[in-house]
């Protein structure tokens, strides 16, 4: 397939070195200020020399790449909430050209999930998101496989920055701001935490798990979520949870009383209680009980190994 | 594996506690579970006697357990009607679980935190006002204020509640903690089919 990538933070970069790997062709990449575009196929390693020379990664406007010769546009730019611009804007572009839509951003899926719906049943080119959701992890294509009808709720933890924080937390006996800051120095947490540590990252993800699972009986979007963060929890609250065989882990639920994300008391060995950055999500099906899926939910290389399988799906 | 079904005799009228109140005794159904310690049984019993209830039967289900690992005792006594929750009240003050009193079961238990300026709040009107509003009863509670009154701390409450009210003791704790701008943390409470 040829590709188009939007967006070059560590997830567009990823699918622009790896897509060779899996047989496909980049035709075109943009960041925010520039593109490059070789309908023959572009060098990622001249394309991120460039960025990291200059500053751009080649001569021409971001708006030349969604002009180009693409069967599959990989949208990887930051996501918005709201009216999820620019990237909204891009996916109705390829669309209305009958080209096919990789996400990675949340914004489009998780806020205008309806107009997106909309725009895919008019055009010839289909839309994919298997990366907006839990990194690696096979979770959209695993409730298209089982069908939406037959898992009933969708529960875990798709941040793993707020699971990183508690179950060191829990682990040390430290406090929040204390194991914020390593979290910063090791990467894992963002300068701002916001995002992440208020919940709004996890609550993005089950907004979608509930229009994936609803399968358009009912839309969502961040209003519909009852959001709370982990800022507020002291360490004693993980010491008590302890003395109990328990533990606090920022848990999402997707369910048929809707959207919630927050701090929860799990037991201690529960499935659900992961450590570190992993991510796990437990489907209840129909007739199979409980299914779980867990592995890496974020990082460059591991969100572009979703994005390719979605474009491998595509041909 | 063998159940045991133990019968006392009603006529050791000497034994019996002295009574007041002028409603008929009747029989009634309690459903306890105990850890599997010797001595558990009879402190199971003594709140029974104390409290002016008569033993009609016990029936011990050793080798049976309950969801919590723990061992399920059904329990006749013949009481008079206003002497019965207190009874109930009774087992509880020892730490006996009362699954089922009567009609009335007590089927489910639920762990939360509290957090926030739990001391500054009043931390008894709050428990309280949970068992007022709802009816929970507070099982354990466990207060942890490591940095002292002027940092925030957490509370571990064990409920015991009514099957199929769960719902409902979360929507009032919700809204009493709001109120005094604590924080809960609840526990993640999977549906089983």
């Amino acid at each position: 397939m040829r590709v188009a990538v939007l967006g070059v933070g560590a997830v567009g970069r990823s699918v622009v070195e790896l897509a060779p790997e899996y047989g496909h062709v980049v035709t075109a990449v943009a960041d925010s200020s520039s593109s490059a575009v070789d309908p023959e196929g572009l060098d990622a390693a001249a394309v991120f020399d460039r960025k990291e020379r200059e500053g751009v990664v080649g001569a021409g406007d971001p708006e030349d790449a969604l002009a180009a010769e693409y069967d599959v546009l990989v949208e990887a730019t930051p996501t918005t909430l709201g009216d999820a611009e620019p990237g909204f804007s891009h996916v109705r572009a390829a669309l209305e050209r009958d080209r096919h839509v990789v996400l990675a951003n949340k914004g489009p899926v998780a806020e205008r999930y309806a107009e997106l719906m909309a725009l895919e049943r008019e055009s010839a080119g289909t839309v994919q998101f298997e990366a907006a959701v839990g990194g690696a992890i096979p979770i959209l294509s695993t409730i298209a496989d089982f069908d939406p009808t037959q898992i009933t709720a969708a529960r875990g933890v798709l941040n793993g920055t707020a699971n990183f924080i508690l179950s060191r937390m829990a682990a040390e006996g430290l406090g929040y701001e204390h194991v914020l800051a390593e979290a910063q120095d090791l990467g894992v947490a963002e300068a701002d935490p916001a995002f992440d540590v208020e919940g709004t990252d996890a609550a993005l993800k089950f907004v979608i798990l509930a229009n994936v699972l609803s399968d358009g009986d009912r839309v969502y979007s961040l209003d519909d979520a009852a959001v709370e963060g982990i800022r507020s929890i002291p360490a004693s609250a993980l010491d008590l949870a302890a003395e109990d065989g328990r533990t606090v882990r920022l848990i999402g639920e997707a369910t048929a009383d809707g959207v919630r994300v927050g701090p929860r008391l799990v037991p201690q060995h529960d499935a659900l209680a992961v450590t570190g950055t992993r991510n796990i999500v437990q489907f209840e099906t129909v007739n199979a009980g409980q299914l779980h899926l867990s592995g890496r939910g974020a990082g460059g290389p591991e969100t572009a190994t979703a994005i390719l399988s979605d474009v491998g799906r595509l041909e | 594996m063998s159940d045991e079904a133990v019968t006392t005799e009603t006529e050791d009228a000497g034994a019996d506690p002295e009574t007041d109140g002028g409603e008929r005794p009747q029989t009634h159904t309690i459903r306890l579970e105990l850890v599997d310690k010797p001595g558990e049984l009879l402190a199971a019993l003594n709140p029974i006697a104390e409290n002016g209830g008569n033993l009609l039967s016990i029936f011990h289900e050793r080798g049976n357990l309950t969801p919590r690992g723990h061992i399920p005792v059904e329990v006749d006594v013949e009481c008079p009607p206003d002497r019965f929750e207190t009874i109930v009240e009774a087992l509880r003050e020892e730490g006996v679980n009362v699954i089922q009193a009567g009609a009335e079961r007590y089927g489910e238990e639920l762990t939360l935190l509290l957090v926030g300026d739990i001391v500054d709040t009043d931390l008894s009107d709050t428990l309280r006002r949970i068992e007022s509003s709802t009816d929970a009863t507070l099982a354990d509670l466990s207060l942890s204020a490591p940095e002292g009154r002027n940092a925030a701390s957490s509370a571990r409450l064990r409920l015991a509640t009514r099957t199929g009210r769960m719902d409902e003791v979360f929507a009032h704790v919700r809204d009493i903690a709001d109120e005094k701008e604590l924080d809960v943390i609840e526990p993640l409470v999977e549906v089983a089919e």
